[in-house]
């Protein structure tokens, strides 16, 4: 007796990654936990608001420079662009439709979030480790 | 068009579709993430002024506080509470909880006022 096609894989491996955007839940993941990220760091930005309101320039640099700020502005700046690429793609897959077209956007805004997110970094990192000392 | 398509149902077509709280504040969850994308240059802007020396960091701050750049973190202030409010409701979504339409409705207002209160809140604080 033949039985050629005999699939072996389970009906939910199968499935799996074969979503609308073909990468399964991960986009919705990713915003998730970037979203629970965001939620707390805000928190901690608005903190910093309130620390902020009345510093002139070296009380400024003297807040960024302690370990636990230094921390949270960076955690905050990779968070807070990452998230906006995630969720600035699915604004570009929903109005452009071209397909080359929304890659191309999609690739450009992630290059700029990358960009923007070490310029942050190398920012935070210099005053951190001078703060007494001006940049430029 | 086909026969086939024209008996296929529509989506809501936006200049005949009343308003609702419901579509109002799923699409301003939207607006307000663009929103913040584009103030995320606020905190870039903050932290070159920190880096680079005190006269720009103090013609920052004034920038700040003068009327255009208090209405400007005014609306900042308000994306980013009615954005948040909006996430955790996602989050709330993607749990299977209040998803009824009454709940839908509340929610909605709740995060509308709510999020007012608390740009007031934080203007009568810190503007
Ligand atoms: C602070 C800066 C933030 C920026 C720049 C930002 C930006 C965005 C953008 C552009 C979107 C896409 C909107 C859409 O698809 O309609 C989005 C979606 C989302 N944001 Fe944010 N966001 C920020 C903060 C937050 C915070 C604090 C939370 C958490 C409470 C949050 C939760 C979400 C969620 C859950 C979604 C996905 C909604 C969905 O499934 O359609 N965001 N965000």
């Amino acid at each position: 007796m033949s039985r050629p096609h005999v699939n072996t894989r389970s009906a939910l491996a199968k499935a799996r990654n074969h979503g609308a955007a073909g990468s399964g839940v991960t986009h919705w993941w990713r915003m998730k936990i970037s979203s629970l990220l965001l939620l707390v760091l805000t928190i901690w930005l608005l903190f910093a608001f309130q620390a902020m309101s009345q510093a002139d320039f070296s009380a400024a640099r003297e807040f960024l420079a302690a370990p636990w700020n230094t921390c949270m502005a960076l955690l905050f700046s990779w968070t807070l662009f990452y998230h906006a690429q995630l969720g600035l793609q699915v604004v570009i897959e929903d109005y452009i439709h071209s397909t080359w077209l929304a890659t191309t956007f999609t690739i450009g805004l992630r290059l700029l979030a990358l960009l923007l997110a070490t310029l942050c970094s190398v920012l935070i990192l210099q005053v951190a480790l001078n703060p007494s000392a001006a940049g430029v | 068009m086909s026969k086939q398509q024209a008996s296929r149902p529509l989506s809501p077509h936006l200049q005949v579709y009343k308003p609702q709280i419901t579509s109002v504040s799923s699409i301003l969850h939207r607006i307000t993430g663009l929103l913040l994308s584009a103030f995320s240059l606020l905190w870039v802007s903050w932290l070159l002024a920190v880096y680079s020396s005190a006269t720009t960091y103090d013609s920052f701050r004034q920038l700040l506080q003068s009327w255009p750049g208090k209405l400007l973190l005014l609306l900042a202030g308000w994306a980013l509470f009615y954005h948040l409010m909006t996430g955790i409701r996602h989050m709330i979504w993607d749990s299977v909880h209040m998803l009824e339409l009454d709940s839908a409705k509340r929610s909605g207002w709740v995060i509308v006022i709510g999020s007012l209160l608390l740009t007031g809140l934080a203007a009568g604080i810190w503007l």
